[in-house]
C-alpha cells in the first residue's frame, strides 16, 4: 500500500516521445534514484508524476489510486524542481511556508525555522532569493518541498550546485529525514555516487525507457545492458561470440582467444555478445605465467597510466588494438608498472558478466556516453 | 584602461541624459515656469492690455472655490474609467502575455490599432454608438435597463465609458510587457505547493505584475483626468471636467491668469495622488 506505480507512461511532444511507456513500481517509504543522460526523460517523467504534464497515455497510481487526471494542487507530492523556481517577490521565509500556509499549517513559523537550520540557512529568513547564492537557493527550494513532508517527494537533481561537503551533509539529512518519517523520495541525480549510497533502488533511464532497474550494487555488477554497464561506472566490453555450453559455464570466443563464465552471469547464452570486465576488477601481471590459476587474461602493452591517488589507472592496448582500462588499487604490494611494459590483464570469471550485442557492434570499452558529471 | 577613456566612461551618463534633458529643458521647464508666471498675474488685465505681476496668489483660491466640482468630478471620472481600464485590461493583457500562442503579434495590433485615427473622430465614433436612435440605446431601452426615454449620450455614463475605450490601450500594453514574462514555472511551483490557479493567481502573478499594473493604472489616470474630449462631445456642461474649464478659460474667456492657476492645481492634485498610491503600491498593502 501507499507504493507509487507508473503504468505504461508516455508522453510525445508531437512526434518527438520523451517518455516510451515506462511501468515502474516504488515502494512506499524507499528511495528511488534515477539516472539517465541529459535529455532523457526524467524530469518529464516527474512532472507527469507532479501533475504538471498530462501523459499522452498511461497511468500513475498511488495507494491503487489513478491520480493522473488529478490536479497538481490536489496531489500528495511536492517537487524540488531542477530551476528551483523560488518565488522572487517572496523573502525566504514566506518561500519557505508556502505550501504550509496554502494548507492552513499551525506553527508555520517555528517549522520553517527548524527547515531553514535544517539546510543551514540560519538567519536567511528575511532575503529574497535573489540576493542568495545558487546553492543557497538550490537548498531553500529543497526546504520549500521537504517541509511540507508530501507522501511522495520528486526530487529533480536537487544537490547539483552544492560543494562536496554540503552535499555529502545533504545527502545525510535527506536520508534521515526520509527513514524517519517514512516519506518516498524520487531523486533524480546526475551523480552516480549519490544514486548508489543513498537510494533503495536505482533505475537507469536511456532515451525515455528504463534500461536497468535494481539494487545499486546489483546494477553495477551486473549490468543489463551495454548502455548501463558504461553509464554506471565503466567497463571494457569486448566484442565475441558464444561458442557454446560447457556445464553451468558459458563459452566464448573472442579475437581467436577461449572464454569462459558462469551461466549466471550471462544476459545472453547465444550469437553476439560483449564480454564485459569493469576496470577494477582487472589485475596487471607482467608474465602470462603470473597470472594465477582459474582466472582469464589478455595481453597487452601500456600506453598510458594516471596515478589519482587511491589508484592508478592504466591503459592497454591489446594486440588487436582495443585499449582496455585498469585500476590498480594504490595499496603498496605492486609497483607501478611502467609505460610501453608488456602485460597480462587478468580476472576471475565469476567477476565477468555477458551482455548481448547487435551483431557487427565493435568493442566498447569507452563509456557509451559519457556520463554528465 | 587608460584615464582618458576612464574619463569618458564617467561622462557618458550625462551625455546620454544631454539630448533629452534640453529638449525637456526647452519644452517642459520653461513653459512651465511661464505658466507659474502666469498664474499669478493680476486676474484684472487682458490679453490686449497686458497682465501685470502681483503675486495674486488669490487667482488659486478663486479658481477653487469656484471650480471644485469639476476637480472632483474629473478625478472620480478618471479613477471610474481607470478601474474599468483595470478589469479589462488585465484579463486582455494576460490571455495575449500567457496564452495567445501564434496569435500575440495579431492580439497586439489590434490593442494598438486605435492609435491609427485620431483621438477625436474615434470619439466621434461613439457619439454615434451612444446616440438616441441608435442600436445600443434601442436594445437596453428593449430589455428595460432604459426606461423609454432613456438616454445614455450627454450623460455621466457616456463619458466614463469615452475614457475607458480611449485609454484602454495605456492600461493594456504595460501591463502585457510586465506579464510577458511571467515564468509560467513560478506557477508550477505555485501548484505543486497545493495552491489552486485562483490562490497562485493571487500570491504569484498578480503580486509579481504590481509594477505593470501601477504603470498601467498611472498611465490612464493621468491623462483621464486631465481629459476635455470626450466630456466635450459625450456630455453636456454638466458633466464637464476640469479639462473643459481650463480648455474655456484659455481659448473662450482669454482668462490666462486662472486658466493657468487651474493647470496648477490639477498637476499638483494629480502629483499628490500618484505620490500616494506609488507609495502604497510599493509596500505589500496594496497586494
Ligand atoms: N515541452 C516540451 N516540448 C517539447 N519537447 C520537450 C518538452 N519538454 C521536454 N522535451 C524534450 O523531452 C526530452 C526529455 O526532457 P527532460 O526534461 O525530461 O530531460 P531530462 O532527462 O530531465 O534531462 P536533464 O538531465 O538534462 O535535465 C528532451 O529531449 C526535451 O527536449
Ligand atoms: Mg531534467
Amino acid at each position: 500500500m501507499g507504493d507509487l506505480r507508473l503504468v505504461n507512461l508516455t508522453k510525445q511532444f508531437g512526434i518527438f516521445t520523451a517518455v516510451d511507456d515506462l511501468s515502474l513500481t516504488v515502494p512506499q517509504g524507499s528511495f528511488f534514484a534515477l539516472l539517465g543522460a541529459s535529455g532523457c526523460g526524467k524530469t518529464t517523467t516527474l512532472r507527469m508524476v507532479a501533475g504538471l504534464e498530462e501523459p499522452t497515455t498511461g497511468q500513475v497510481l498511488l495507494d491503487g489510486q489513478d491520480i493522473s487526471r488529478l490536479r497538481p494542487y490536489k496531489r500528495p507530492v511536492n517537487t524540488v524542481f531542477q530551476s528551483y523556481a523560488l518565488f522572487p517577490h517572496l523573502d525566504i521565509f514566506e518561500n519557505v511556508a508556502f505550501g504550509l500556509r496554502r494548507r492552513g499549517v499551525r506553527d508555520v513559523a517555528g517549522r520553517v525555522a527548524r527547515m531553514l537550520s535544517l539546510v543551514q540557512l540560519d538567519g536567511y529568513g528575511k532575503r529574497r532569493p535573489a540576493q542568495l547564492s545558487g546553492g543557497q537557493q538550490q537548498r531553500v527550494a529543497l526546504a520549500r518541498a521537504l517541509i511540507n513532508e508530501p507522501q511522495v517527494l520528486l526530487l529533480d537533481e536537487p544537490l547539483g550546485a552544492l560543494d562536496l561537503k554540503l552535499r555529502r551533509q545533504m545527502q545525510i539529512e535527506l536520508k534521515r529525514i526520509q527513514t524517519e518519517v517514512g516519506l518516498t523520495f524520487v531523486h533524480v541525480t546526475h551523480d552516480q555516487e549519490e544514486a548508489m549510497t543513498m537510494a533503495d533502488t536505482v533505475a537507469v533511464m536511456n532515451a525515455g525507457r528504463i534500461e536497468q532497474l535494481g539494487a545499486p550494487a546489483e546494477l553495477y555488477e551486473y549490468p543489463a545492458s551495454p548502455f548501463v554497464a558504461n553509464f554506471l561506472g565503466q567497463s571494457n566490453l569486448l566484442a565475441g561470440d558464444v561458442a557454446g555450453k560447457a556445464g553451468d559455464d558459458v563459452e566464448v570466443t573472442a579475437y581467436g582467444s577461449r572464454f569462459s563464465l558462469p551461466a549466471g552471469r550471462c544476459r545472453a547464452d547465444a550469437g553476439s555478445v560483449y564480454l564485459g570486465v569493469r576496470p577494477e576488477k582487472l589485475r596487471l601481471a607482467a608474465l602470462v605465467d603470473e597470472v594465477p590459476a582459474g582466472h582469464q587474461y589478455v595481453t597487452g602493452v601500456v600506453t598510458d597510466s594516471s596515478y589519482v591517488g587511491v589508484s592508478t589507472q592504466y591503459l592497454v592496448r591489446t594486440a588487436w588494438g582495443t585499449e582496455l582500462s585498469v585500476f590498480a588499487p594504490n595499496s603498496g604490494v605492486t609497483e607501478q608498472i611502467p609505460l610501453g611494459a608488456d602485460v597480462a590483464a587478468y580476472w576471475h570469471p565469476r567477476h565477468a558478466f555477458l551482455l548481448r550485442r547487435e551483431p557487427g557492434a565493435g568493442d566498447a570499452t569507452q563509456p557509451l556516453l559519457e556520463p554528465v558529471p | 584602461m587608460s584615464t582618458l577613456s576612464r574619463r569618458r566612461g564617467r561622462l557618458s551618463p550625462y551625455l546620454l541624459i544631454l539630448p533629452g534633458g534640453l529638449w525637456l529643458l526647452l519644452f517642459f521647464a520653461v513653459p512651465i515656469f511661464q505658466l507659474g508666471v502666469t498664474s499669478l498675474y493680476d486676474p484684472s488685465g487682458s490679453l490686449e492690455q497686458g497682465y501685470a505681476m502681483t503675486w495674486a496668489f488669490g487667482n488659486y483660491a478663486d479658481a477653487l472655490s469656484q471650480y471644485w466640482p469639476h476637480f472632483v468630478r474629473s478625478l472620480v471620472y478618471a479613477g471610474i474609467a481607470t478601474v474599468l481600464c483595470l478589469l479589462l485590461g488585465y484579463p486582455l493583457a494576460y490571455a495575449i502575455a500567457q496564452k495567445s500562442g501564434r496569435w500575440k503579434n495579431l492580439m497586439l495590433v489590434c490593442v494598438i490599432a486605435p492609435f491609427f485615427t485620431s483621438f477625436l473622430v474615434r470619439t466621434l465614433a461613439w457619439k454615434t454608438i451612444l446616440s438616441d436612435n441608435g442600436a445600443l440605446v434601442g436594445f437596453l431601452r428593449d430589455v428595460h435597463l432604459l426606461d423609454a426615454s432613456g438616454r445614455l449620450l450627454a450623460t455621466p455614463i457616456a463619458v466614463v465609458l469615452g475614457l475607458t475605450y480611449n485609454f484602454l490601450p495605456f492600461m493594456v500594453l504595460p501591463l502585457y510587457a510586465n506579464l510577458d514574462r511571467l515564468d509560467g514555472r513560478l506557477l508550477e511551483a505555485a501548484n505543486d505547493l497545493y495552491a489552486s490557479p485562483a490562490r497562485a493567481f493571487a500570491k504569484v502573478t498578480l503580486p509579481l505584475s504590481m509594477p505593470g499594473l501601477v504603470a498601467g493604472t498611472l498611465l490612464t489616470f493621468i491623462p483621464a483626468a486631465g481629459d476635455y474630449i470626450n466630456a466635450e462631445l459625450l456630455g453636456t456642461p454638466n458633466e464637464y471636467m476640469i479639462g473643459n474649464v481650463i480648455d474655456s478659460a484659455f481659448l473662450v474667456r482669454l482668462d490666462y491668469p486662472q486658466a493657468a492657476a487651474l493647470s496648477f492645481i490639477l498637476m499638483a492634485a494629480i502629483l499628490a495622488i500618484v505620490f500616494v498610491y506609488i507609495k502604497r503600491a510599493g509596500t505589500d498593502e496594496v497586494v
